[in-house]
């Protein structure tokens, strides 16, 4: 199992966290990712919202290093995922921006290199047999509540990540490790995430009914596979608290940190320590 | 939302044709709507927004607050039986609005994107950093936040230094080419 490995500009900077548990996951389950020489970055949010054709020649650019490379990108933030795909469909469906991404990036691309997210990999990849077999620790029965938010999932027809409405891929996986994946409502809300700077008491709002949904649900933590989400859920749950009267903690961790304890990799390796909100209760309980 | 006069706008074909989104066959069934993440937050809703633009709405509907609040979750999308992406369609609305200045500088969304993409031109992949302390002075919100930036700092959730190791002159190559002229960000 060899992958062109898209880090993603979050993976330096308010996602190291993410990135360390899935290099040190992928490396415990014979996993081997190949960064990409030379990537830059997807441009997220911010391009598409500025240029349609810059918004498909960023991720273009990166796409054409891993063609090279000749293998699947393999992608853990789910924000370039879903630009990657978003790009691929783009240069697929239309001559018009083919061309003009081919004038930007000043190659052609014809939006055939295949785009997965770190989590596809567990599943279809690694299997769930195959993690079983590896796992040293179990969840002992952890009640989580796995989040997927937008970028996964929407749009379906563009990224084909699992359901639109119900995904389960993380459920399994956190079902496999020993823990109860809970039926929630919240799964594919949106955290607000595009507003985290701009409109800071809109994604609080929206960050909030998330935690307090997962709450009431009875989640002692909720997992994540999104650098945003994670920022929004984590990192904002001091404003949460203050904004809306939540009391209790609500540790906030990466399917990959849950996976990576599971696995008997070392809490330092996970990038554990980076959380806002302490995950030691939950840590605790896994043995 | 008032349509100025009745001078039948041009602007429903113009976004049509910038986004690659038909509007036509919308059913009204108000799904989009009903599913959308910030309708709660806002005046303008994505089903009223289609409509508008069908009955001939002109600018004054790049000043509504839909336009910027937007945040890309694509429910709205998701749950269309008639498939119109409603976001990339606000994607389309947003350009016209940057390049027509009708943007507003509550939640200064334009001004965040030019700090965001400003630091991928410059260094080829995002600078946080950089990119806060920009759209803090330009926004003046300098204070929002301070109290984390020691912990995010020390929990290893922030760089000091610019990112390296992108290729930046095909990041250079792709800002230069594209519209608005060489090195400017809109």
């Amino acid at each position: 199992m060899r992958y062109a490995y898209y880090p993603g500009c979050s993976s330096h900077s308010t996602a190291r966290d993410m990135h360390e548990s899935a290099a040190a996951v992928a490396n415990k389950l014979g996993i081997e990712l190949v960064e990409i020489y030379g990537w830059s970055c997807c441009g997220a949010t911010s391009a598409h919202q500025t240029d349609r054709v810059l918004a498909a020649a960023l991720p273009s650019s990166n796409l054409l290093l891993a063609r090279d490379m000749g293998l699947d990108t393999v992608v853990t933030c789910a924000a370039c995922y879903n630009r990657m795909k978003v790009a691929n469909r783009e240069v697929k469906d239309s001559a018009e921006i083919r061309c003009m991404v081919a004038d930007r990036v000043g190659k052609e691309y014809d939006g055939s290199v295949a785009v997965r997210h770190i989590i596809e990999i567990l599943l279809e990849d690694v299997g769930l047999d195959k993690i079983k077999k590896a796992l040293k620790k179990s969840l002992n029965g952890l009640k989580i509540a796995c989040y997927y938010g937008c970028l996964l999932v929407r749009p379906n027809d563009v990224t084909g990540f699992d359901d639109a409405e119900n995904p389960t891929s993380m459920d399994k996986l956190v079902n496999a490790m020993g823990g109860e994946s809970l039926e929630w409502p919240y799964k594919v809300e949106c955290c607000g995430g595009g507003l985290n700077l701009t409109r800071t008491d809109v994604a609080v709002r929206l960050s909030g009914s998330i935690i307090d949904m997962a709450a009431r649900a009875g989640a002692d933590c909720i997992a994540v596979a999104c650098p945003m989400c994670q920022a929004s859920l984590d990192l904002r749950q001091s404003d949460i608290k203050k904004e809306t009267g939540l009391k209790a903690d609500m540790p906030v961790v990466y399917l990959t940190q849950l996976l990576g304890l599971c696995l008997g990799i070392p809490l330092n390796e996970l990038g554990l320590n980076r959380l806002m909100v302490s995950p030691a209760n939950i840590i605790k309980q896994i043995c | 939302m008032k349509i100025n006069g009745t001078r039948k706008s041009n602007l429903k074909q113009t976004v049509e044709e910038l986004s690659g989104v038909r509007i036509d066959s919308c059913l009204k069934c108000m799904k989009c709507t009903s599913g959308c993440s910030v309708a709660k937050e806002t005046k303008m809703h994505p089903s009223e927004l289609i409509g508008l633009l069908k009955l001939g709405a002109g600018d004054e509907i790049l000043k509504s607050d839909l336009v910027w609040m937007c945040l890309s979750c694509e429910i709205c999308y998701g749950r269309c039986p008639m498939k119109i992406n409603t976001a990339s369609l606000i994607d389309a609305l947003r350009k016209l609005a940057v390049e027509r200045g009708t943007t507003t500088r509550k939640g200064n969304a334009p001004l965040f994107n030019k700090a965001f993409l400003g630091t991928v031109k410059q260094y080829g992949r995002s600078y946080d950093l950089q990119m806060i302390m920009h759209y803090k002075f330009g926004s003046g919100s300098l204070m929002q936040d301070t109290e984390k930036f020691p912990t995010m700092l020390r929990k290893g959730k922030m760089a000091l230094l610019p990112p390296y190791g992108a290729k930046k002159t095909v990041v250079k190559r792709i800002f230069d080419t594209s519209p608005g002229g060489k090195g400017k960000i809109k």
